[in-house]
């Protein structure tokens, strides 16, 4: 075992903080798609419309069934094949990254959904509210306020997920590190520089989720 | 969209038996991880709830430590870097002459990992065990050990089956990441295949039935575990 070579990681950082940004965009623009498709998802499963609640419950449990990276590749196969060209790894893993999420996304809501007490939706149609009007000023801001703990957790663990795009090359921070471990043969400091970044995002994360969590539940 | 749909290479050899090979390798790999998985996140929950506050630190410091670095991350640490930065004969040992590196890697990895999230579990568990039998059990004269054995334990443990489930499948899901350190698992093989014989489609919908099937046999019998070990009039939800 050689020294532990700082100078490896500081003369890549500009090239791995290109990366962690394409993380930390993908994560955003997942957790923003994650959240719009899993609550329709959520609203098709409770709507009482039996093939519509039908539709949304298999495709969440297919999805849940399966491993992420089957997804990633899913999506890396049949986009570029139903469009006709490519598009590139970054779209493909973002549209496979927002259907994969919604289904988790979609559960959260579900439970933030019917955390919303009855009398709320019959107090909204006693005062002549249609449905969509009573989802977006009543029952959905109360659900999104109920389940924001969880839904940033899962956020947490989707920021984590991101790193799989290295299955389809796509540069994000852990495929930035891995380049440079190969190329500079420094794989035991960037494995470790990349697992320490990743260490401090994400427990800095939780730590702020443990705060939310105890200023709602007061 | 054109497509040449051969649905028979499925069932052609090799890549039949490659697929069969590798569901071997997923089960394999989901199997071991979750005995490692399952007893150190026992101990480890278990830790975060006891008196003691060295242990307990202890305890939650794994569960942060590994739940805070992604899955892929701590597969390389243990293929990549371990053998590093191990003493120099265990190191060579481990490159060299371990039997089946990846897959022990693998199981190493997924286990490890796995048990942080078990060990929340455990401490939801014995948490959501009424504060008044361990002090009963305290002024009965039992000990911090016997509390454990003899109530907290037989009741958490029971208590906490139906989120077990859900960890027990996402070990089989979270076992493909296995292929990122080269071992042929089930979805290795299936991509191998692709590659072979341009059938994306269907290598990919062999995976994908293979793993629902894997999620459905999972659940039904964690379901008939479930039944077996439901606590009558307890698990009345909440407590």
């Amino acid at each position: 075992m050689g020294d532990f070579d700082f100078g490896v990681i500081i003369q890549s950082l500009p090239f791995l903080g290109e990366g962690m940004l394409l993380s930390l965009w993908l994560t955003f623009l997942a957790i923003i798609g994650g959240i719009i498709l899993g609550t329709l998802l959520a609203l098709a499963r409770l709507s009482g419309i039996a093939p519509l609640s039908l539709l949304a419950a298999g495709y969440v449990n297919l999805i849940r069934s399966v491993p992420l990276l089957l997804v990633l590749f899913w999506f890396y196969f049949l986009v570029p094949l139903a469009l006709g060209r490519p598009i590139g790894s970054f779209y493909s893993a973002l549209i496979a990254f927002v259907m994969f999420e919604a289904a988790y996304y979609s559960e959260i809501m579900r439970a933030g959904i019917q955390s919303v007490r009855r009398g709320q939706v019959q107090a909204g149609q006693s005062t002549g509210m249609n449905y969509w009007q009573i989802q977006r000023y009543v029952v959905l801001p109360q659900a999104f306020r109920n389940m924001i703990p969880i839904l940033v957790s899962q956020g947490i663990i989707l920021f984590q997920d991101t790193s799989l795009v290295y299955v389809v090359s796509l540069q994000d921070f852990m495929t930035s590190s891995s380049i440079v471990a190969k190329t500079e043969g420094r794989l035991v400091e960037m494995y470790v520089f990349a697992a320490f970044v990743y260490f401090v995002i994400c427990l800095t994360g939780s730590i702020y989720v443990r705060r939310l969590k105890e200023r709602i539940s007061v | 969209m054109n497509y040449n749909w051969n649905w028979g290479v499925l069932f052609e050899d090799p890549y039949y038996g490659w697929l069969l090979s590798g569901f071997g390798w997923t089960v394999a790999v989901a199997l071991s991880a979750w005995c490692i998985a399952f007893s150190v996140g026992c101990l480890v929950g278990i830790g975060r709830t006891v008196p003691n506050p060295t242990i307990r630190a202890f305890c939650t410091a794994y569960v942060e430590l590994f739940r805070n670095i992604p899955l892929l991350v701590q597969m390389f640490l243990w293929y990549f870097v371990l053998p590093e930065i191990l003493p120099d004969d265990m190191g060579r040992w481990m490159k060299r002459d371990m039997p089946n590196p990846e897959f022990t890697t693998a199981v190493l990895a997924l286990g490890f990992y796995t048990a942080s999230r078990i060990a929340e579990q455990v401490r939801a568990g014995i948490e959501a065990v009424p504060a008044g039998l361990a002090a009963a059990s305290t002024a009965h004269g039992f000990s911090t050990a016997q509390t454990y054995r003899y109530i907290l334990l037989p009741i958490s443990l029971r208590l906490i089956v139906p989120p077990m489930t859900s960890e027990f499948l996402t070990i089989f899901k979270n076992s493909s990441l296995a292929l990122t350190i080269g071992l042929l698992e089930l979805l290795a093989q299936s991509q191998q295949i692709s590659e072979y014989t341009f059938q994306g489609f269907e290598a990919l919908t062999a995976a994908t039935v293979i793993y629902v099937s894997i999620a459905l046999i999972g659940t039904v019998i964690m379901q008939l575990l479930e039944r077996f070990t439901f606590i009558p009039g307890y698990v009345g939800k909440g407590g």
